[in-house]
């Protein structure tokens, strides 16, 4: 149940991936390649929304595309195939997707084939995955393809028998008419259901929740889980072609910064080394185009790798050639201390400061975080004439076809993405960078090529997670109550990479933690003070999140101790009484691309995880001594988490984490298996960040090169154990993200385990030697 | 002229005597499955196992192994049912997968050396290897899981 391929040749990937040259045998499928017959044929291609609730899905890019004639085809034999238009990145969704469409059509998993969309956001609707969307965007679409072609398999049979349409039902891959017992499998009906229009998408009847035999039940394992655990799996870096070369690329080492002049010679030395050319670079800022330099081209990697080693560059440092991460930070701290342009003000919580009985005030650091996804970069591009076909690992198949043709000065029907398996994304590989130099090197040396990132160049030339300092007051009045709150965050932009002169965070960023706080406090503004970038910033999985909470939970273990409260007891304080939290002062109150009515800040919802969460992890329980118990909660892609930490630090400053208990209220779910897989890891994740992640720069340079100078979380220190708890929806709840919002609150409730363990308040992250004093 | 068994089969090199193995197996001889992530021995993605023992193959060139036997995930079970490949699909260990190449033949490489390890034995021994995802707790149940039988 895969289109992973054996990796050893061409042929066997060809056969089984989706190239848009091909048609079926019907003329009908184009895009699918399904040997077979296929069904479900229909004059009319549907753009919908839905009429339960409302997502921001048709506003992103290219909209939704609701047509079982394109995500479905049905084979004579019965075996159903299932497209997968969104990128496997770890979260599952190559095959959540599918089971979607797979449980409303009654088709039995086990006869389900998956096959990988290539990028064609025209035909597929968008396909960016990125912001915790598709289950959120597309649970109902995909009902919807599953249910339309249900009717049309049951309207065949019924017209077949002569009986009412009401009379039969699919049901396990065949379609029943109970009165006379006569059954049909999907495979016989497949033609003549082809020959039916498909129904109307609104008139649809969809299947109760209660007959549900997949969804929310967490029992089909990953349609790739064989593939992986033999090696099969075909990931970004697995493509070969016959002919193929192998390239890496020396790149300016300080973003802006230019090739000057090169010397090949002891480059060309080297065995199975055969080309050292030039390639082009944009001026930064350029979106996600190649920054340039010089490439060696080899018979294999190894060779290319070493032939780099000996090559002989001369660089334009640039204008960033003097960034250097410890004035910037002292930059970013002024800047948060004086006042910024204000982005939401409720009440004059200027004034409050000033006539609160006590001020408490707490200033955070979080610095440069680098993706490092297993996977580093990669993309085999083969280029002939006016046309390119690439093999790469990206999170946009839709924006990489895009960007393939406007660098390449080529029509996108010319451009074919076929997308593989990712070894990780993390948001880096929603940057394409990397797929456009294997075109440009393709088309310059007539060959097919794969660009290959070793690590090194991964945390060189990373898109990096911002940098920021949050500074955030609070005013209590005499009896502990917080009266005024006033956060400060100043943090360079994701969007400087897209354009010059950037100062501010932009709405998508400022959504994530500032504006959208939902604390019920009288007297609120929240400020952003200007701060320039100078290298590559980028989505990095939860984003500004990762900042916005660790600074606000951190300020409620903060407020705690000040005012010797409970955390929890404090922090469902602050989060006030139930209700939906009004944003009337914010200019752009962005919310995820979702429209507030079905996706708004309902406080009932956050404090049910931290209630949740205090239950099941048992907060309050006694531990032993030397260990502490920290608790966060936040609200993220539209989703609602709270975790809580035990850990202890010993008398050396070793940092262990017993226990980690997260809950997560991500509405109507699919599989709730991977909903536990992505929290297990997004504790991981944070618990890396907290301790370890730091990506520096001195004169204008990215100062860590590997694993040994930037640190990732290993199993030896990883949580003794995560315990997840899904808070079961209530009746159509929207479904909100899973991929991102479990790592916000980790990094504040470890932090604030530490503080209860040890009296030691960590504002700067990572943790590195601050414990060891 | 280097001569290596692979998967039992007989390999031969007559190229650079120091191209890492990794790079000779992936890119020379096709078998994708063992992995790059690092180049220098610090994340396990591309671990195989050399006359049993669990060998890094980007810091290993192609002449260190030269008549010595090499298995890769490829070569571990012929219908990929070797028990700790089981015991990872019984756990639904993987998100992305890039990893578990590596981290599967280091379980090998443990159980091998270790039949019945300790909680703290795995946790050690499968410190090399880096996820990425974070699946650790998972490895950490199917590495029990192979060792007390599928």
């Amino acid at each position: 149940m895969n289109i992973v391929t054996d990796p050893k040749t061409l042929h066997e990937f060809e056969k089984h991936s989706i190239k848009v040259e091909k048609i079926s045998r019907r003329g009908i499928l184009k895009g699918l390649g399904v040997a077979g017959g296929l069904v479900l044929a229909a004059p009319l291609m549907s753009r919908q929304a839905f009429a339960a609730y409302q997502t921001g899905a048709s506003k992103m890019p290219h909209g939704v595309v609701v047509d079982p004639r394109v995500f479905v085809a049905i084979a004579p034999d019965g075996v159903v195939t299932i497209i997968a238009h969104r990128a496997e990145m770890g979260t599952g969704v190559r095959t959540s997707l599918p089971l979607i469409v797979a449980e409303e059509m009654e088709a039995d998993w086990s006869r389900v084939k998956v096959k990988q969309a290539h990028g064609d956001e025209k035909t597929f609707g968008n396909q960016d995955t990125d912001g915790s969307r598709s289950t959120r965007h597309y649970l109902i679409p995909m009902r919807q393809i599953g249910a339309a072609a249900r009717t049309m398999l049951e309207e065949t049979a019924a017209k077949r028998w002569s009986v009412p349409a009401s009379e039969v039902k699919a049901q396990n891959h065949e379609v029943v008419h109970a009165a006379s017992g006569r059954r049909v499998g999907f495979g016989e009906l497949a033609d003549d259901a082809a020959k039916l229009p498909v129904p109307d998408i609104n008139g649809l009847k969809l299947k109760d929740p209660k007959d549900f035999r997949y969804l929310g039940k967490g029992q089909v394992s990953i349609v790739d889980l064989h593939d992986i655990t033999t090696g099969k799996a075909h990931y970004g870096i697995d493509t070969r072609l016959p002919g193929m070369k192998y390239a890496v690329i020396a790149r300016p080492p300080v973003t802006g910064g230019k090739l000057k002049s090169f010397d090949p010679a002891d480059a060309m030395k080297v065995a199975g080394v055969e080309k050292v050319i030039e390639v082009k670079g944009w001026p930064w800022p350029s979106k996600f185009q190649p920054l340039g330099g010089v490439a060696v081209i080899a018979r294999n990697t190894g060779a290319a790798i070493k032939g780099r080693a000996a090559l002989k560059v001369v660089w334009d440092d640039g204008a960033n050639a003097s960034y250097d991460s410890v004035a910037y930070r002292k930059q970013l701290e002024e800047a948060a201390r004086k006042p910024g342009l204000v982005v939401r003000k409720e009440g004059d919580a200027e004034a409050a400061l000033k006539s609160a009985d006590k001020v408490v005030t707490g200033e955070y650091y979080i610095p440069h975080l680098a993706h490092v996804s297993m996977e580093p970069p990669v993309a085999v591009a083969n280029v002939t004439g006016d046309k390119v076909e690439v093999w790469a690992p990206v999170q946009s198949p839709g924006g990489t076809r895009e960007d393939l043709a406007k660098t390449l000065g080529i029509p996108e029907d010319n451009v074919t993405v076929n997308v593989t398996l990712l070894g990780g994304g993390f948001g880096r590989k929603s940057k394409c960078d990397f797929v456009l130099e294997a075109a440009l090197l393709s088309k310059a040396i007539g060959a097919p090529v794969k660009v290959q990132w070793t690590r090194e160049d991964d945390l060189h030339h990373d898109f990096l997670h911002t940098v920021s300092v949050e500074h955030i007051e609070a005013g209590l009045d005499k009896s502990g109550k917080v009266v005024a709150w006033r956060h400060r965050s100043a943090a360079p932009s994701i969007a400087s990479t897209f354009a010059p002169n950037v100062k501010h965070q932009a709405p998508f960023e400022l959504g994530m933690g500032l504006i959208d706080m939902p604390f019920e406090i009288a007297n609120l503004q929240c400020e952003n003070p200007e701060a320039e970038a100078h290298t590559r910033i980028g989505w990095f999985r939860s984003v500004s999140n990762i900042p916005k909470a660790f600074a606000v939970q951190s300020m409620v273990g903060e407020l705690a101790a000040a005012t010797k409260r409970d955390q929890k007891e404090m922090l469902l304080e602050l989060i006030g009484s139930p209700r939906i939290v009004k944003l009337d002062s914010v200019k752009d109150p962005w919310n995820y691309g979702e429209p507030y009515d079905s996706y708004p800040i309902d406080t009932a919802r956050l404090r049910r995880v931290v209630e949740v969460v205090a239950d099941q992890g048992k907060w309050g329980r006694s531990v032993p001594k030397g260990h502490g118990l920290g608790i966060a909660a936040h609200r993220s892609f539209v989703s609602y988490v709270a975790t809580i930490v035990e850990a202890s630090v010993d008398d050396m400053g070793k940092l262990t984490v017993h226990q980690v208990d997260t809950a997560i209220d991500c509405g109507t779910y699919v599989n709730p298996e991977r909903i536990q897989s992505q929290i297990e890891g997004a504790a991981i994740m944070g618990l890396s960040l907290a301790k370890y992640g730091e990506v520096t720069f001195k004169n204008g340079k990215v100062e860590q090169n590997n694993f040994d100078t930037f640190p990732v979380i290993r199993m030896d220190e990883s949580p003794l154990v995560t315990h997840v708890h899904i808070v079961p929806p209530g009746p159509d709840t929207p479904p909100s993200g899973v991929g991102e919002p479990g790592v916000p609150p980790f990094a504040p409730a470890l932090i604030n385990a530490i503080f209860a363990a040890t009296g030691k308040r960590i504002r700067s992250l990572p943790i590195g030697k601050q414990l060891e004093t | 002229m280097i001569k290596v068994k692979i998967n039992g089969q007989e390999q031969s090199w007559d190229g650079d005597p120091d191209l890492p193995l990794l790079w000779f197996l992936r890119d020379e001889a096709g078998l994708t499955g063992t992995k790059f992530g690092c180049g220098e021995a610090l994340c396990g993605a591309c671990t195989v196992i050399v006359d049993k023992q669990a060998v890094r193959a980007c810091i290993t060139s192609i002449s260190d192994v030269a008549g010595r036997d090499v298995t890769t995930i490829e070569g571990l079970h012929p219908t990929g049912d070797h028990p700790v490949q089981k015991a990872w699909r019984q756990v639904n260990v993987p998100q992305c997968g890039y990893c578990q190449a590596g981290q599967i033949m280091q379980a090998v490489a443990l159980l091998t050396d270790n039949p019945k390890p300790t909680h703290d034995q795995i946790r050690e021994a499968m410190a090399g290897n880096i996820c990425r995802c974070g699946c650790y707790q998972r490895i950490e149940t199917a590495v029990h899981l192979a060792s007390t039988g599928v």
